[in-house]
C-alpha cells in the first residue's frame, strides 16, 4: 500500500490515547471499594421460607441440574406438607432461577450476595436450617419487583460523568 | 519439491506441517489449525474443531423446552441473548405461542445491545490480533460494560442471561432501564466518534488489514457465510431484512456492506452494524407499548408433532435453531445452525497464500466465539 502523507492517521489516533491519560480511572479497587450490584442479582444462594412452603416440589421438577432435593412427610397441616429436608447443592447449582420462576406460593428466592467461596465441599451443601432470611443473607429482588424497590440502586457506569463529555 | 536456484547454491525446500492451536492466545478458544506451509507462506490450512464439544444438542434432548434456555446461553457466550432469542423464536412457531407487544419490543432492545456488546468485542479483538495490542479492546470493553451493566439490571447476571421466555422474556424491565438506555443511547455515538479517530486511517492497520485475506462474493454465498463476513463481501443479505423476525419490520435501518470481502471491510461492517443498531434502539424506546410482558404458557410445554426452524441475524451470522417434536416435554431433535461454525469453513480459502503473521489476522476478522462452533 502507497500513502501520500505518513503518519497522520498514527497522529490522529495517539492524540485519543494521550487524552485517556488526563482522564479519571473508571475501574474500582474491589475489595475496599464495592459498587451495588443489581437489584435482581442473582446471588449465590438459594433463600426458602418456611412458612410458604407447602412442599409440592414445584422447584425441585423445574430444576434441570437436580440441585435441589426435598422430602416431605405424607400427613398434611393446614392443606401443607411437612417438609423434612430441604437441600440444595449450591455447588451444583447453576443459579439460572428457573426454580424461583417456578415456585407458585412466593417462598423460593435467590439471594443479594455474590460472595460465596468456601473452603469445604460441605459448605456449600445448603439445609432448610441454612436457607433462612437474615440481615445478612438479604433477598435479591429477581422475579419479586416489591423485594426489589427496598434493595439500593444499582450503581451504574452510564452515570459516571465521564460519558458526559460525548453526549449529544 | 520446489527448488529455488540462485547462481551455483542450490536450497531444497520442502513444505512442513505446524500445528497452530489448541491452547494459543489468539485463537479465540481451543482451535486448532493445521497449517501447511511453505516457508511462511501458507499453502493449506485445516481446521480441526472439538476441542470444546459438551453434547449440547445431546443434552437438550432430555430436558423441557424451558429449561433448554440455559443451555443456549452457553453456546455463544458473547452473545447469549440472541442465543435465547433464537431458541425461543423456534419454540414459539413449533408450539404456535403468541408474544405480546411489549415483550417483542423488550426483545429487540435487548437484541439490538447484545449486538453492540458483541461488535464492540469483535472489533476490539480484531485491533488486538492486529497489534493495536490492548489498548483498543479495554476501550472496547469498557463500552461493552455498560451494556453489560443494563442486562444487569433486567436480568441479574452478566454473563448467562438467561432472560428470554418461550412466549415473552421472563420479567418486564424495571423502572430505571429507560433512562439509564437513553443515557447511554446518548453517549454511546461519541465512543463510536472515538475509535475512529484512533483506528480508521491508522496506516499501520490498512497496510496490514486491506487486501488481505480476500473471500470472493460467489465464493461467500456458495459457502453459506452469514453475518458480516457475507456482507463485507457486498452481498446484502441480512435475516432482519430478507425475512424478518419479530417486529424488525417495523424500523427503518440500513444494512452497510464492504466492497472488497477483505479483513479491513469486515472490521468496517462492525462499525457501521453498531450505528445502525443504535438507530434501531432509538425507534424501538420510543413507541415501547405497556402491558403484558409474557403470554400464558404452561409450565411444561407440549409442542404438536412436527418440526421448525426459528433464525434471527445474530451478531456473527444467521443464528438457527431446528427443533424436532415428538409430542413430549423435551425436543426430540435439537440442533443449532450456528454462525460462526460456517464461516469457519471459508478460512483455508481466504488464509491460502497469506503469510503466517497474517492467519491470525484473517481469523480474528470472522469473530468466532469457540462455544458456539464446538457445541
Amino acid at each position: 500500500m502507497k500513502f501520500e502523507r505518513y503518519g497522520i492517521g498514527i497522529a490522529k489516533g495517539l492524540s485519543v490515547t494521550i487524552r485517556h491519560l488526563l482522564r479519571r480511572p473508571i475501574t474500582t479497587q474491589y475489595p475496599e471499594q464495592r459498587l451495588n450490584p443489581s437489584r435482581r442479582t442473582r446471588g449465590n444462594e438459594l433463600i426458602w421460607d418456611k412458612d410458604k412452603c407447602t412442599g409440592c416440589g414445584t422447584c425441585a421438577k423445574a430444576c434441570h441440574i437436580g440441585a435441589i432435593h426435598i422430602s416431605t412427610s405424607t400427613n398434611q397441616v393446614d392443606n401443607k406438607y411437612e417438609v423434612q429436608k430441604y437441600e440444595v447443592d449450591t455447588g451444583y447449582c447453576i443459579f439460572c432461577g428457573l426454580c424461583v420462576e417456578a415456585c407458585p406460593f412466593e417462598a423460593l428466592f435467590l439471594s443479594y450476595d455474590y460472595e460465596c467461596a468456601r473452603y469445604r465441599r460441605n459448605d456449600l451443601l445448603h439445609d432448610k436450617e441454612k436457607m433462612v432470611e437474615t440481615p445478612e443473607r438479604k433477598v435479591s429482588g429477581y422475579f419479586y419487583p416489591k423485594r426489589a424497590a427496598k434493595l439500593p440502586k444499582q450503581s451504574l457506569l452510564v452515570d459516571n460523568d465521564r460519558g458526559k463529555r460525548h453526549e449529544r | 519439491m520446489e527448488t529455488t536456484k540462485t547462481k551455483e547454491i542450490v536450497i531444497n525446500t520442502e513444505p512442513f506441517v505446524v500445528n497452530f492451536g489448541p491452547a494459543h492466545p489468539s485463537t479465540h478458544g481451543v482451535f486448532r489449525m493445521r497449517m501447511t506451509l511453505d516457508g511462511e507462506v501458507i499453502m493449506d490450512m485445516e481446521p480441526v474443531f472439538g476441542y470444546l464439544h459438551r453434547g449440547l444438542e445431546k443434552l437438550a434432548e432430555e430436558r423441557t423446552y424451558t429449561s433448554c434456555i440455559p443451555l443456549t446461553d452457553r453456546l455463544d457466550y458473547l452473545a447469549p441473548m440472541s442465543n435465547n432469542l433464537a431458541y425461543c423464536l423456534a419454540v414459539e412457531k413449533l408450539a404456535g405461542i403468541a408474544v405480546p407487544e411489549r415483550a417483542e419490543y423488550i426483545r429487540v432492545i435487548i437484541a439490538e445491545l447484545q449486538r453492540i456488546a458483541s461488535h464492540l468485542c469483535a472489533v476490539g479483538f480484531f485491533l488486538n490480533d492486529c497489534g493495536a495490542f490492548m489498548t483498543p479492546v479495554l476501550y472496547m470493553l469498557r463500552e461493552r460494560e455498560r451494556i453489560l451493566d443494563l442486562f444487569d439490571m433486567v436480568c441479574g447476571q452478566r454473563l448467562t442471561y438467561n432472560y428470554m421466555r418461550v412466549g415473552g422474556v421472563s420479567q418486564d424491565i424495571p423502572e430505571e432501564f429507560i433512562p439509564a438506555l437513553k443515557k447511554f443511547l446518548k453517549e454511546m455515538p461519541g465512543w463510536l466518534d472515538e475509535y475512529e479517530r484512533l483506528l480508521k486511517d491508522n496506516e499501520i492497520l490498512l497496510a496490514r488489514a486491506k487486501g488481505v485475506g480476500i473471500l470472493p462474493r460467489d465464493l461467500a454465498i456458495n459457502i453459506g457465510a452469514s453475518g458480516p463476513v457475507l456482507r463485507a463481501s457486498g452481498v446484502r443479505w441480512d435475516i432482519r431484512r430478507a425475512d424478518p423476525y419479530s417486529i424488525y419490520d417495523r424500523f427503518e435501518f440500513d444494512i452497510p456492506v464492504g466492497t472488497a470481502g477483505d479483513c479491513y471491510d469486515r472490521y468496517r461492517v462492525r462499525v457501521e452494524e453498531m450505528r445502525q443498531s443504535l438507530r434501531i434502539l432509538r425507534q424501538a424506546i420510543k413507541d415501547l407499548p405497556r402491558g403484558e410482558v409474557r403470554s400464558e404458557v404452561p409450565h411444561l410445554i407440549r409442542p404438536p408433532i412436527g418440526e421448525a426452524y426459528g433464525h434471527l441475524e445474530g451478531p456473527r451470522g444467521e443464528l438457527g435453531f431446528y427443533l424436532v417434536s415428538d409430542g413430549s416435554i423435551a425436543p426430540y431433535r435439537f440442533h443449532v445452525r450456528a454462525p460462526t461454525f460456517i464461516n469457519l469453513t471459508a478460512l483455508a480459502d481466504m488464509m491460502r497464500g497469506w503469510k503466517i503473521a497474517d492467519a491470525i489476522l484473517i481469523f480474528g476478522s470472522i469473530d468466532i466465539c469457540m462455544g458456539e462452533v464446538d457445541r
